[in-house]
């Protein structure tokens, strides 16, 4: 039995039969990731040390992730161990306090594994390529991307050197990965899990999410991480149902809409002939599918990269070399000389592209013209779900318009990098969750993610939809070769 | 929407990032692109339509003004860069 390729699920069971043990899956894991993290790259940091302070406290048999380990993304914080969204500024730093997540996986008996995952700085990109850390590779295909920017939780997952992970999801850096990697990967609504302890991207888009390796897991770590949470003043107090309650198998009955405007130029022809199959699928267990339109879908992107890069300049002004990370100290300067050193020197590419085009719109004489203008088109994309959701239960579309990609394919183009989020930012931008499950393999051996939106707090539709599909299907036991 | 090198390098400064002469050309070339494919939202008529600035229905969101317990000062000052006793120590602001 190789313990790493369980799921959480399975490992519970095991470990209440006294058929495995916490050390055995900890070890089991170690030994995968040191046999073949060197080629898949998906943490950045990766020592024993990491167990030790990190063994169980409390063996409890109640405890829904008794003694399973999760893999953390560089950007969420852990109380003294290295957090620094795999950017130079951040280098070194070792927050004061857990992530509310983190502390919710504690108290659920999970342990933190690895220290940390690979991603794009910042959550900046789709390809885990802006990592100053290097790119993580596709565990599918060496030669290609892990999608970004939680690459390195999705490439380890897929890789079984994780049993489950988390991500952070701004504008598709779950979901997209998890479709590139050929695992289980949701985006929640904005407000159900706490952002407390991320490192913030773009406030009004960032949720926390799961990563796992069938829709059973990814339920489970849903359900850890949800809730409200004062301290964060967006998350919302509402109740978090038994996710558990929509595996049933069965959906009968459930109205399913798919958008005209995501099957059009620009998509892969395989992966169309995927996700159409995926929807007869659907079909052929119960479900019922109809055309329907979200008018507004193609200003999803420039509406985006004008309120993310907005944002973003805001957030990351704090990043001054003053208070933490990596301060520039070369020769006598000024103040403002040692802003402008630190952020220039320590800032990679895109982190600088964004800021300065966030500082752009925002400035004055565009304000009115890029960032207003973003938020009123924000409405309009909302409102085309509002009135799509008041006749179907959920959404279905391909997660992503290509399989993986070649490493450094778009990475001299941000534009084209840009939009191969263009099926994934939608749901940041109208705030509701949306799932990415495996549906099926390219001829040459690249998995294809089915991307599943609901209304806002219907996590359980999604739930309840991809299960159905994956209990009916093969993809989420296909392993790659490493 | 055209946005020039001195723009660039005067938004730059705004955001306090020093850009070596390469990257500045670069950015400017890779900002006008971006721009450019932005500029189709000129297209929609936005007039009558309210912004969207985050999409919770919840405002003002408050707490009872009661001090809680706070980070130790040591902890909440480990990782300074530089810093003297309970300070952050920066370069000369006044000459």
């Amino acid at each position: 039995m190789e313990i790493n390729k369980l799921t959480a699920y399975e490992l519970i069971k095991k470990q209440n039969a006294g058929e495995v043990t916490s050390q055995e899956i900890i070890d089991s894991l170690k030994k995968r990731t040191e046999d073949v993290d060197s080629k898949v790259k998906a943490y950045v940091r990766f020592s024993d040390k990491s167990f030790s302070n990190l063994q169980l406290t409390t063996y409890n048999l109640q405890l829904p992730l008794r003694s399973i380990p999760v893999s953390i993304k560089d950007n969420i914080c852990t109380e003294g161990l290295n957090t620094e969204c795999c950017s130079k500024i951040l280098q070194g730093f070792k927050p004061p306090y857990d992530a509310t997540v983190i502390r919710k996986l504690k108290e659920a008996g999970a342990s933190i594994f690895g220290l940390k995952t690979n991603m794009d700085e910042f959550a900046f990109g789709s390809s885990t390529e802006n990592s100053c850390f290097g790119p993580t590779r596709n565990p599918w295909n060496l030669e290609c991307v892990a999608g970004g920017s939680s690459g390195g939780s999705a490439a380890a997952v897929a890789a079984d050197e994780a049993i489950l992970a988390l991500g952070s999801d701004t504008g598709g850096s779950i979901r997209q990965p998890a479709s590139f990697c050929g695992v289980v990967g949701l985006k929640p609504t904005y407000g159900r899990v706490s952002r407390y302890g991320l490192i913030a991207f773009a406030s009004s888009l960032d949720q926390i999410g799961p990563f796992a390796k069938d829709v059973r897991d990814c339920a489970l770590l849903t359900q850890v991480i949800s809730g409200y949470d004062p301290n964060d003043s967006a998350s919302v107090e509402a109740e978090v149902p038994d996710y558990t309650k929509a595996l049933t198998n069965e959906i009968k009955g459930v109205k399913i809409g798919v958008p005209q405007e995501y099957f059009i130029q620009g998509m892969d022809a395989e992966v169309k002939d995927i996700i159409e199959e995926a929807i007869n699928k659907l079909k052929g267990l119960g479900a019922s599918a109809g055309q329907i339109s979200l008018a507004h879908t193609e200003y999803a992107v420039p509406v985006y990269y004008i309120i993310a890069t907005a944002e973003a300049s805001s957030n990351l002004a704090r990043f001054d070399g003053v208070q933490y990370g990596y301060r520039y100290r070369a020769g006598s300067q000024s103040l403002i000389d040692m802003y402008n050193k630190t952020r220039g020197d320590a800032f990679g590419d895109e982190a600088k592209r964004r800021i300065i085009l966030g500082t752009f719109v925002l400035s004055h004489g565009y304000y009115d013209a890029y960032y207003l203008r973003a938020l009123k088109v924000r409405t309009l994309i909302k409102q085309d779900f509002d009135a799509v959701f008041k006749d179907f239960d959920c959404i279905v579309t391909p997660t992503s318009p290509t399989p993986a990609f070649k490493i450094k394919e778009k990475i001299a183009d941000p534009l084209k990098m840009y939009l191969s989020d263009i099926y994934t930012i939608s749901a940041n931008l109208a705030g509701i969750p949306a799932i990415s499950l495996p549906c099926g393999f390219t001829k040459k051996g690249l998995p294809v993610g089915l991307q599943i939106l609901a209304r806002p707090f219907h996590e359980e539709m999604l739930f309840k939809v991809a299960y159905a599909y994956e209990q009916n299907t093969p993809w989420h036991k296909m392993k790659p070769e490493l | 929407m055209a946005i020039d090198k001195q723009t660039v390098k005067y938004i730059a400064h705004l955001a306090r990032i020093e850009l070596e002469p390469s990257e500045l050309e670069k950015l400017s070339l890779q900002l006008q692109d971006i721009l450019g494919f932005i500029d189709k939202l000129k297209k929609i008529e936005v007039k009558d339509i309210s912004p969207t600035s985050h999409i919770l229905a919840i405002s003002n969101v408050l707490r009872e003004d009661k001090p809680k317990e706070s980070l130790p000062i040591d902890k909440a000052m480990e990782n300074a860069p530089q810093r003297q006793g309970n300070f952050f120590v920066v370069p000369k602001v006044i000459e």
